[in-house]
């Protein structure tokens, strides 16, 4: 008996995930190589990288120093242009993305609104905020109104899919009870849906507004209107102290965007 | 089915007693056979005529099919739908005649003090009692109730019933109602039919269901599963239970068969 214990001592290790040890370690080396090479392939200029380090001093510079003071009319007045970009492109979104949300849930809806509804929503959603915006500032030109469109549009993409998702998510016997006693299509709706999807259509439509001032500021960058077009020309201009004060001001905002959608989701639960 | 008759329908899960009342108000479409209502024919009706014809059918189910968030009264309120326009029930603006009746209903089943809570935030028994308020408002002429009384306990399930056999009795409404438990089937309804794999076994008064015809509709099955017949004695009760017994002596029968098997190995 003892000798049998003695002579056995298991050990134990956890099994490789994968089991060919020549194809795990072969993996590990291949990899290694892979990274190897492709940094090899990056053609670092030194000379550039030092100078980019003295812009670098004079942005942090500018930021122990925000200068909110010398641009603030113009600060201010980008700020209120993003701000009613998002409100205007929010509500826009989110009345447009109902539809559609209805349209894209395979539950309700007959197949080719579904197909339609589900084309347009991926369109929306495979074309990043950027892109959109340039695509509008070409079509209407320069200004909010190309950020307003914008906005709208990518609103429609991300609420109408994940709403479309929720209304797929019902639970399907209250739906069934309401058509049960003769409610038109819009009342099944109003009565059997909506009630059960209001508080995430609440909670989503407050996360976009967030998600759109955020993009407000990043779509002015191509001349879609709000404060991203300051932000811009004031690094063009190295004016670094302003770029900190703006950067400052939106982190602000957001901040407290944060705050009130928290405040709201939890009083809609 | 005469008017006015309240039927109650057993057979054992997967029977189709569920499909058959969904084909009434046609939630599922026959494939084939007709489905009249008094004069109407249901089955040839389209999709308009369908919806005005299933205001005149009430239904009830199981787990009460209650929209979780709107409150008790508009429920209740619900049942009107087929009645309303979209904006006036959009804006909850219902007839004051409508509104004063679902009152008197809520009232009539007794939770007339919680008609502002939500109704997820009600006990099973009183959802159930919103349920058969929401299909009175209707002002129906039949009644179709799925297992009305399948998620709540004993006690709470007879006064449902009561309920429902009454207020079936003062409004003069016929009723199909699917349940399992035949000693509260028998204990309430006139009629009796039974159901076993998607056909009629059995129609007749609570008298007439007897033992034997219970396990013709029930029982066969899962006897036949065991390869052999239980003793003639044999007491079964008179509900849903029979399908754990049957198990019960299928699982018996099985060792039984293990041991003899077993049992010549051993012996050497
Ligand atoms: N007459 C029928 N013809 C075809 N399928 C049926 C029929 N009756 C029932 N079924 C099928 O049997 C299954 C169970 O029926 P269901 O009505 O839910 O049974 P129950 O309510 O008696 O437990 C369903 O999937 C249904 O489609
Ligand atoms: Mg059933």
């Amino acid at each position: 008996m003892s000798t049998a214990t003695d002579r056995i001592k298991p050990v134990w290790r956890p099994k490789p995930s994968i089991r060919n040890p020549l194809l795990r370690y072969g993996l590990v080396i291949g990899t290694i190589g892979y990274l190897y090479l492709a940094f090899a392939t990056i053609d670092v200029n030194w000379g550039r990288v030092v100078q980019g380090m003295e812009r670098a001093q004079f942005l942090f510079a500018g930021f122990l120093r925000p200068d909110f003071v010398s641009r603030w009319q113009f600060i201010q007045s980008g700020i209120l242009e993003s701000i009613t970009m998002t409100i205007v492109a929010t509500v826009l979104g989110v009345a447009l993305s109902i539809p559609f949300a209805f349209g894209a849930a395979r539950n309700i809806a007959p197949l080719p609104v579904y197909l339609f509804c589900r084309a347009v929503i991926a369109v929306s959603r495979s074309l990043q905020e950027i892109v959109i915006a340039i695509i509008f500032v070409v079509m209407v030109g320069f200004g909010p109104l190309a950020g307003v469109l914008t906005l709208a549009f990518a609103s429609i993409g991300f609420l109408g899919k994940l709403l479309a998702e929720d209304i797929e998510d019902i639970d399907p016997r209250q739906l069934e009870a309401i058509r049960s006693t003769g409610g038109s299509w819009f009342q099944s709706m109003s009565f059997g849906v909506v009630p059960q999807i209001m508080p995430r259509f609440v909670g989503l439509s407050v996360y976009r507004l967030d998600i759109n001032f955020r993009e407000s500021a990043v779509i002015g960058i191509v001349g879609a209107g709000g404060i991203g077009g300051a932000l811009n020309t004031s690094i063009a201009r190295y004016e670094f102290g302003i770029t900190a004060a703006i950067i400052l001001v939106i982190v602000a905002l957001v901040y407290a965007g944060e705050y009130a959608s928290g405040v709201i989701r939890a009083k809609v639960q | 089915m005469p008017a006015g008759q309240v039927m109650a329908l057993i057979g054992p899960s997967g029977a189709g007693k569920s499909t058959l009342i969904r084909c009434v108000n046609r939630l599922v479409e026959p494939t084939k056979g007709t489905i009249q209502l008094k004069e109407l024919e249901l089955t040839r009706l389209s999709k308009r005529q369908l919806r005005i014809a299933r205001r005149r059918i009430g239904m009830i189910f199981q787990e009460f099919a209650l929209v979780d968030r709107l409150s008790v009264m508009e429920n209740v309120l619900s049942g009107q739908l087929g009645y309303v326009g979209f904006w006036p029930s959009w804006f909850r603006r219902f007839p004051a005649p409508v509104v004063n009746r679902a009152f008197e209903l809520l009232e009539r089943v007794g939770i007339a003090d919680q008609m502002d809570k939500r109704a997820d935030q009600l006990s099973g028994g009183q959802r159930q009692r919103v349920g058969i308020a929401r299909a009175l408002l209707q002002d129906p002429e039949i009644l179709l109730v799925d297992e009305p009384t399948a998620s709540l306990d004993p006690k709470t399930s007879r006064s449902v019933m009561r309920i429902l056999i009454e207020l079936a009795d003062e409004h003069g409404l016929a009723a199909i109602i699917n349940i399992h438990d035949v000693a509260l089937a028998k204990q309430f309804v006139e009629r009796i039919v039974g159901l076993r794999d998607g056909l009629v076994v059995f129609d007749g008064t609570p008298d007439e269901l007897t033992e034997e015809v219970l396990t013709e509709i029930y029982g066969e099955e899962d006897w036949s599963l065991t390869k052999k017949r239980p003793k003639e004695g044999d007491e079964h009760d008179e509900d849903d239970d029979d399908e754990h017994d049957a198990e019960a002596v299928a699982a018996a029968a099985r060792t039984d068969r293990a041991v003899t098997r077993g049992a010549p190995a051993e012996r050497p």
